[in-house]
């Protein structure tokens, strides 16, 4: 079997440690066709393609060693129940953990903030202060929305400069966190603008005043090497299918010291120590937060996509995203009629661009719209407000159209994208 | 079927020059619909005179699809008894359900047959619907008013 991460013989030495091409090789769903073009999938923001290692090791898992995981004590129960667990190994070590321990896993990434939300959150007091950014993610908005209805806290967030990027400038004049701040959960790179936020930097000015730091990963985990000691914060959430792996597994990591001191949050069975009907005790964490039968499969399926990304090495996967990134924001901004929404330059930035598109006449082409052509045309893009409605009314338009790439991206699918935003300009422009 | 079949002339003639657009008064009714998966919106007022449709005001933002059809819809209600434009409501929308399979009746949903090739398109089926729900939901908090004066 040819090794994907080998340079191709003969080749010349690719600059980025693989071969995009042969990376695609692992991934069938690429070789599809929508009608007569070749499938561009820029849509990884929303979801990741998975390689055939990761289904193939779902399969097998299940073909194979199917039982319940820490309750069936029979050898079957015990081969689910290592390589479980060997599953949240691999997490720890991909995110630099001390240790197993430290990993929750949930049903995604929603779960996972809505965990800290309700656990971390319960000890608040009516006037303590929770601080988000306007470029967040719903799922790190609504959870403190609803615990600040729940406690009397008060919501408050971060804004944005001109170009997409946090105004911690403004934060730190105006005191956007201070001595009433108790949490401050922020997204580590926006789904929408690509900004990569300063979240060490915010740590430390969370931490001088006492408030636990929360991290939103969806979009960070996946495309940079990460590693939770550096990155300053408490509790980091994430998600499996946006980085290879399936649906129906996110991930909570917690500083050890931190995750001790919290309550549970779903009750159920293998979260308790002893249940009697006056009262139960509660399991160490993390079991104390995963009541029920967990997501056994897609744990190892998530094994299996960490073990991918750590044979490409996430330094090059790094790589791969700012040259696309790069790539793609040179040529959307030679599209007359693209405006592009968040940092313009692939610098401190992810790889989700979101554009709004307008003809030569003025007439703003709705995202759907464009999502249709485009679709039409073989390219995948989002078009909506991406779960981040705040954000897009700061900006002062109700939707967009977001093309985001991720290890299997190549330059030809940007050139479709770009060929597809031109044709559907000058379609609703009147020049066809 | 192509998509630039589904985006018939009509409907980009309405979308660049929508139908009775704009909110006006007097009416009985506003209602306000959104589209949560894409944020499209519109509100709506519905004014009577008895049961008949004398005035559909509205406003919104959203895709030429859900603009499109709305502007066709105020064309074809108004003047029309609320029975006789919840009827056509009601075959615009099995139109929108048939997958392209319905062979709608020109002579009735007029401007609105262009909008067959939408339902094609599942995902885009609650666009075209999203002004013809406003205008139901309006008409009857419309006739319910009047039942209460």
């Amino acid at each position: 079997m040819p090794d994907a991460f080998a340079p191709a013989p003969g080749a010349t030495a690719p600059a980025l440690g693989y071969d995009v091409e042969r990376v695609r090789a692992d991934f069938p769903i690429l070789t599809r066709r929508i009608g007569e073009f070749p499938l561009s999938y820029l849509d990884s923001a929303n979801t990741s393609q998975k390689p055939k290692q990761v289904v193939e090791a779902i399969a097998r898992h299940y073909l194979e060693h199917n039982a319940n995981v820490a309750r069936a004590m029979h050898t079957l129960g015990a081969e689910a129940s290592s390589a479980f667990e060997g599953a949240r190994e691999k997490v720890a070590r991909f995110i630099g953990a001390a240790g197993p321990q430290e990993v929750v896993f949930t049903k995604n990434a929603s779960e996972a903030l809505n965990l800290v939300a309700y656990t971390l959150g319960g000890r608040l007091s009516p006037g303590d202060e929770i601080v988000i950014s306007v470029m967040e993610h719903h799922s790190n908005i609504v959870p403190w929305q609803l615990l600040a209805q729940r406690t009397g806290a008060i919501l408050r967030w971060f804004d944005i400069t001109a170009d997409g990027r946090l105004d911690l400038a403004r934060a730190v004049a105006e005191g956007l966190i201070n001595d009433r701040t108790k949490i401050v959960s922020i997204a580590w790179v926006s789904n929408v603008l690509g900004t990569v936020n300063p979240v060490a930097e915010i740590a430390g000015l969370a931490h001088r005043v006492g408030a636990h730091v929360v991290v939103d990963g969806s979009q960070g985990v996946p495309q940079l090497p990460t590693d939770v000691a550096s990155l300053g914060a408490d509790l980091l959430a994430f998600t499996g299918h946006k980085m290879l792996g399936p649906t129906g597994i996110g991930v909570l990591w917690g500083r050890y010291g931190l995750l001790e001191t919290l309550p549970p949050f779903l009750g159920g069975g293998e979260m308790i120590e002893v249940v009697k009907l006056t009262g139960s005790t509660f399991a160490k964490p993390p079991a104390r937060f995963e009541a029920g039968t967990p997501p056994i499969a897609q744990a190892v399926g998530l094994g299996a996509a960490i073990d991918y990304l750590e044979r490409l090495g996430m330094e090059n996967v790094a790589a791969h995203e700012q040259r696309i990134t790069a790539y793609a924001l040179e040529r959307l901004q030679g599209v007359e009629g693209v405006s592009i929404l968040g940092p313009t330059v692939p610098v401190d930035r992810g790889g989700a661009i979101s554009f709004t598109l307008t003809t030569p006449d003025g007439l703003e082409v709705h995202p759907h719209d464009v999502m249709q052509f485009l679709d039409a045309r073989g390219v995948a893009v989002r078009g909506g407000h991406h779960c981040a409605r705040p954000l897009h009314e700061r900006l002062g338009i109700t939707a967009s159209t977001r093309a985001s790439g991720y290890v299997y991206t190549t330059e030809t699918e940007i050139d479709a994208l770009v060929d597809g935003l031109v044709y559907v300009r000058d379609f609703f422009g009147g020049a066809r | 079927m192509s998509v630039e079949a589904m985006y018939q002339e009509i409907i980009l003639d309405h979308y660049k020059a929508k139908h009775h657009s704009g909110l006006r008064e007097p009416y009985q009714a506003q209602v306000t619909h959104v589209n949560p998966t894409c944020g499209d919106e519109v509100m709506m007022r519905v004014a009577l005179d008895g049961d008949r449709v004398v005035d559909v005001s509205y406003e919104g933002v959203g895709c030429s699809i859900s603009q499109a059809s709305t502007s066709v819809m105020t064309d074809l209600v108004i003047g029309r008894t609320v029975d006789e434009a919840l009827a056509l409501h009601e075959e615009f929308t099995q139109m929108m359900h048939s997958q392209g399979k319905a062979e709608p009746d020109e002579d009735r949903l007029e401007d609105a047959v262009a909008f067959i090739g939408v339902s094609q398109f599942p995902a885009r089926v609650k666009c075209a619907l999203l002004g013809w729900s406003a205008f139901k939901d309006a008409a009857a908090q419309a006739l319910a008013a009047a039942g209460k004066e």
